[in-house]
């Protein structure tokens, strides 16, 4: 045996070691795979020896291979040895590697639990916390069951080490066995108030995490949490407590309100810009929730947004960034006090860095009114101009777009500027937004009556020069225009100047190469003009042009039957028989038209939806037999457009005679009132007016010559809109000043406001929207909610906690503990008690405390089922330990009926709205009376705001904190050394987590500047 | 919450990765790849926040060292932002020589640190005193 032991660490004296490995990996550049293959069979070959120390070694080496992107899953099982080891060195590495490979799916993690649960109640709290750490990593629902009792108890354990980690590995528990929060709730709500400030935190953290998803059920917290705040120095714990009430805002506006004051005196106080930070987002949450607003709120929104404009000011881009993401927030809700900052918004624009520009790019989305859209527009197609990369180039677009667009086009007064304005947009090359552009002059041209005549002419004009956007339509999305153009000219072929010309310009041969839908669209639009040209040419009695436009039909059409778009073929069938029946001198224009009579409206986007599927019909089943080959050759369409829909049901007639041509109308025209399915447009009263005599047609000022796209012209526009504002204004003018005088007369503030919002009225809309709903069928809301995601992993967590307990709540517990005689696992027994009772005679006693505590917490078992309490009940009665602790057991101990402060929410929010008239309220005087001295000295501080002080300041609570913290850990001290001092000496009384004053300087840090370390690291 | 912990150098290699939450291995490489890249063609006017996909980086760089950790929408950016040079000034505590060889130590001094995807501690000395405690135990 021992020369088996010698032989080993001679044995091991060869073996590569991590640092071997990675020495190597760096030397074998060129053919490291190779290397790492023999590595691996090396480490294989270790893995199979007795030695515990060469497979912790092999295991070590395995983690960093795993890191590089190596499956080591084969190697689970030694994993498992290793973490088996009793060596905290071994263990430690077995742990490390599970933590970086196991996950839910690996099989052989049902093998650990007895192992972890050993660990666990280790009396070495390094075993404990490595476990614990291990733990959070591949906690798996069994594991999660199974170890749930244990790791509760060690949330009361007496190293705030230990409790710490057991709290926020809670999360992870309550995250695969929700059944367990319930249970460990009231325990985990006691460490809000832990003495150890980094398990406060701890439990801070784990109850934001929670209430960020289900805040209603830890409203009733707030009182706590309040307190928290107003006492606590620890700017990360504050960041989160601050998180954590902007989820909870919401919910309930008279919090909001009590928490304005504190957190407005906070962004005046904290040199800590994350904090601030977080203090504005908040205070912005506040605000949104208070709808109507006090009046003195409009101070608090002044304040965020001057602080905002501070930070979007600095010099350091980081600030910047944060400072317009927050700025967006409040927009949402208080537009008016955003749009004062246009100006350094617009400066925000031309930084060098794409996610400034880009969010600035969002704050504008809000800040555009009638009155600026146009030159804010003019802006932004100037950066489009400039812009280099394709990706910030197509945010751009789409973001002019969305900006036009917002709420049904409510601020563009002059749509042949939008229609423009488009068009320009079509230059950009290589953009992947043409369906976009197409959507919107669809859109816009369905919309807008009275800019129709003006969208056709434009549109004909994209046709014209419809090469100009075709150069490579393999990559170039912008050809999805043409789908517009086609489509606009089409259907609206009435405005239409010379039809003829655009015909052909739909005719060329050229076209045949635009993507199969386009065409298809072409096709049909052609069929459409035709219509229109024939009826002209009829009606000018010139039958020759009409036969010689049937005939340019018939020779141009046979170039698109080849596509897989079956329009063409039908078409062209439908143009012959019209072709000899006008060889008979019969009038045909009035027939045509009427296969395109009535008028396509938008139809919402969930319409079809919503449309029940009738008994019997199997959408999936084929019609036909599916053509194999035609399958999938041609490119399928990919924007569906809102408009699209309807235009399938367009009949495409093949060939038959008129009369089968009316009567199959007819036929169609009752099916289709009596089909209830049928999207008819009936609701909306535009339907009837398919005349197009009654549409008011805009003048346009034909002395401006017509520009070839490509040309920007939308200035013309700009200045023209200017004229006609000129004009109404001065046709306003004398309302107007009647207007001022009244304005005089009331209050100045109010009277900035509403100057404000009238120049905003002032300006009437050159066209308005006509058409602003969808279509929808009948009983379909257009809110649904259907698109909640049932798999959310946080619904399971939505229970509520201030229910009392009942027998289904407790957590699982092993009744056989292997372990148990290590450490007291039992998940009631005060700590302190235990302390006390061990100190000296521990081993001698072991035994019997053994035995003891199996019959007690067989006792608290009953007790617990009878009163349907918390563990934290039973602390109760047998605890005799110095006044804080017990204080602390009772808050616990009635977790149903909290003391005081958190008792009664409503009560809470009523009374008190100052925070300092709060603090008389909480019961443990400690706490309490330390934070309103640092208050006084940050405010104190304010008005000085020399830096020194603030240093000074710091210092001064530092001590503070230490002295707290000495002071708590006399009281434990004696206890403390006895119960878990086995491994370690007596531990030095440590720091408390820092209050990171590293926040405060946070631009004085320069990115680079510790280039040292990096140095070496690399 | 923290989903992921990158350290990476200027070539783009992963000198250290902890994940929070559990991504599949060949998911890892190609996120790091994708991560990696973005950090790295930042120049230095650009702000340490990128978007990507449906969370946040938060990245810094020393030197030829860049730490770049994944964060969700609820997290502080700047707290994070701070948190990394934490981190770093607790590796220039404790690590005398090329800490590249010693990333089973780097890895404790995280796991004591980030939790969870939470921040637990930030005192440099709590942070450090399992690892001392460690150390004892190799040398005697």
């Amino acid at each position: 045996m021992a020369l088996k032991m010698v032989k080993g660490s001679i044995d091991r004296m060869f073996d590569k070691n991590l640092q071997d490995l990675v020495r190597g990996i760096r030397n074998h550049k060129e053919d490291e795979a190779k290397f790492i293959s023999a590595c691996i069979d090396e480490i294989k070959h270790e893995l199979k020896q007795d030695n515990i120390a060469v497979k912790a070694n092999a295991v070590c080496k395995l983690t960093y291979l795993q890191m590089l992107g190596y499956d080591v899953s084969w190697a689970a099982f030694n994993i498992i040895e290793v973490m088996s080891s009793s060596k905290f060195t071994f263990k430690r590495i077995g742990y490390l590697a599970a933590s970086q490979c196991f996950h839910e799916g690996t099989d052989v993690i049902m093998l650990t639990t007895n192992q972890i649960r050993k660990d666990l109640s280790s009396p070495n709290q390094y075993d404990t916390g490595v476990a614990l750490t291990g733990l959070s990593c591949f906690v798996t629902p069994d594991l999660a069951r199974d170890l749930a009792n244990d790791i509760m108890t060690l949330m009361s354990h007496t190293k705030p080490y230990i409790r710490k980690k057991a709290v926020l590995i809670m999360y992870k528990v309550f995250l695969k066995y929700p059944e367990s929060l319930r249970p460990a709730f009231p325990r985990l709500k006691e460490k809000l108030e832990d003495p150890d400030p980094g398990v406060q935190s701890a439990a801070v953290n784990v109850i934001c995490e929670l209430a960020r998803r289900n805040p209603k059920n830890y409203l009733s917290l707030a009182p706590l949490f309040f307190k928290l705040m107003t006492s606590s120095t620890n700017n990360w714990v504050l960041i989160k407590i601050i998180k954590l009430f902007g989820a909870l805002t919401p919910l309930e506006p008279r919090l909001g309100k009590k928490l304005i004051e504190p957190l407005t005196n906070l962004i005046h106080s904290t040199s800590a810009m994350s904090l601030l930070y977080e203090c504005v987002n908040t205070v912005i949450a506040v605000l949104i929730s208070l709808s109507s607003g006090m009046p003195n709120h409009s101070a608090s929104i002044q304040l965020c947004v001057q602080k905002l404009r501070i930070l979007i000011e600095d010099s350091d881009q980081n600030l910047k960034y944060l400072g317009l993401l927050a700025m967006s927030k409040i927009l949402k809700t208080h537009p008016k006090s955003v749009q004062s900052h246009k100006d350094l918004i617009l400066q925000c624009l031309d930084d060098k860095d794409e996610s400034i520009r880009l969010r600035a790019l969002d704050l504008l989305y809000g800040m555009v009114s009638k009155k600026n859209l146009m030159e804010i527009v003019k802006k932004l197609m100037i950066h489009v101009d400039k812009a280099e990369g394709t990706t910030y180039r197509d945010e751009l677009l789409t973001k002019i777009i969305d900006i036009c667009s917002q709420s049904n086009y409510q601020y563009i007064t002059n749509f042949e500027w939008y229609i423009s304005i488009l068009v320009e947009l079509t230059r950009l090359e290589g953009t992947r937004h043409g369906h976009l552009i197409a959507s919107q002059m669809l859109d816009v041209a369905i919309r807008v009556k009275a800019i129709r005549s003006f969208a056709v002419s434009q549109m004909a004009m994209l046709l014209d020069n419809a090469h100009l956007l075709t150069g490579n339509t393999q990559r170039n999305g912008i050809c999805e225009v043409l789908y517009a153009a086609a489509w606009i000219c089409g259907e609206f072929s009435e405005h239409l100047e010379e039809p003829m010309q655009t015909l052909e310009a739909m005719l060329r041969p050229k076209v045949t190469t635009l993507p199969g839908h386009i065409q298809a669209v072409y096709v049909q639009n052609a069929v459409k003009l035709f219509a229109t040209v024939l009826a002209r040419q009829e009606g000018a009695g010139d039958r020759q042009a009409a036969q010689e436009t049937t005939e340019l039909l018939i020779e141009k059409l046979p170039q698109f039957v080849q596509s897989s778009d079956l329009e063409a073929s039908c078409i062209l069938q439908l143009i012959k028989y019209i072709q000899k029946l006008q060889a008979k001198e019969v009038s045909v224009s009035e027939e045509v038209s009427a296969l395109f009579a009535g008028e396509l409206n938008p139809v919402a986007p969930k319409a079809q939806k919503k449309v029940p599927i009738p008994d019997g019909l199997d959408l999936d089943s084929w019609i036909n037999k599916p053509l194999r080959e035609i399958e999938s050759e041609d490119e399928k369409p990919r924007a569906v457009f809102q408009v699209e829909e309807p235009q399938h049901s367009r009949p495409r007639v093949p060939e038959i005679d008129e009369k089968e041509l009316a009567k199959r109308r007819e036929v169609r025209k009752q099916e289709q009132a009596s089909n209830p399915f049928y999207i008819k447009s009936s609701p909306s009263p535009q339907k009837e007016t398919a005349n197009v005599d009654h549409i008011p047609v805009v003048q346009i000022d034909l002395t401006v010559p017509l520009k070839v796209p490509g040309m920007p012209m939308s200035e013309q526009y700009v200045k023209l809109e200017e004229d006609r504002r000129q004009k109404q204004k001065q046709d306003k003018k004398k309302d107007k000043k009647k207007k001022k005088e009244k304005e005089k007369k009331r209050g100045k503030g109010r009277r900035l406001d509403s100057a404000h919002t009238e120049s905003e009225e002032d300006i009437a809309p050159a066209q308005s929207v006509d058409i602003m709903t969808e279509e929808m069928p009948e009983n379909a809301l257009p809110s649904d909610e259907d698109d909640k995601d049932p798999n959310d992993p946080y619904r399971a967590l939505d229970i509520d906690l201030d229910k009392p307990m009942v027998d289904s709540d407790k957590l699982p517990v092993q009744t056989h503990r292997p372990t148990e005689g290590l450490k007291s696992p039992d998940p009631v027994a005060g700590v302190e008690e235990q302390d006390e009772k061990k100190s000296s005679k521990k081993i001698k006693k072991d035994k019997e405390r053994k035995d003891k505590e199996r019959k007690k917490s067989k006792e608290e078992k009953k007790k617990k089922k009878h009163r349907k309490s918390t563990p934290g009940e039973e602390e109760e009665g047998q605890v005799e330990k110095p006044a804080p602790a017990a204080a602390e057991s009772k808050i616990t101990a009635l977790p149903t009926a909290p003391p005081t402060e958190d008792f009664d929410l409503d009560f809470w929010l009523s009374s008190a709205p100052v925070p300092s008239q709060s603090q008389p309220e909480l019961v443990d005087p400690a706490p309490s009376s330390e934070p309103e001295e640092p208050k006084d000295e940050e405010e104190r501080e304010e008005s000085k705001s020399s830096k020194h002080k603030k240093q000074q300041h710091r210092k001064e609570k530092e001590e503070k904190s230490k002295k707290k913290k000495k002071k708590k850990h006399q009281d434990e001290g004696k206890a403390k050394s006895v119960q878990n001092g086995t491994l370690e000496e007596e531990e030095e009384p440590l720091p408390p987590m820092t209050n990171y004053s590293l926040l405060a300087e946070n631009s004085d840090i320069k990115m680079v500047s510790t280039g040292q370390q990096g140095a070496r690291m690399v | 919450m923290i989903k992921f912990f990158l350290m990476v150098n200027k070539q783009g290699q992963t000198r250290l990765s902890k994940y929070f939450e559990h991504v599949e291995i060949h998911k890892r490489t190609s996120l790091e790849a994708d991560v990696i890249k973005k950090c790295l063609s930042r120049t230095k006017d650009e702000c340490s926040f990128v978007e990507y996909k449906d969370f946040k980086l938060v990245y810094r760089q020393y030197a030829a060292l860049f730490i770049v950790i994944g964060v969700d929408e609820a997290e502080n950016e700047l707290a994070v932002f701070e948190l990394v040079h934490n981190f770093v000034e607790v590796l220039d505590k404790y690590f005398s020589r090329v800490i590249m060889f010693n990333l089973d130590k780097v890895h404790i001094i995280l796991d004591e640190m980030i939790l969870n995807g939470c921040i637990v501690e930030t005192n440099k000395s709590r942070i450090l005193a399992p690892l001392l405690v460690l150390d004892k135990m190799a040398e005697s």
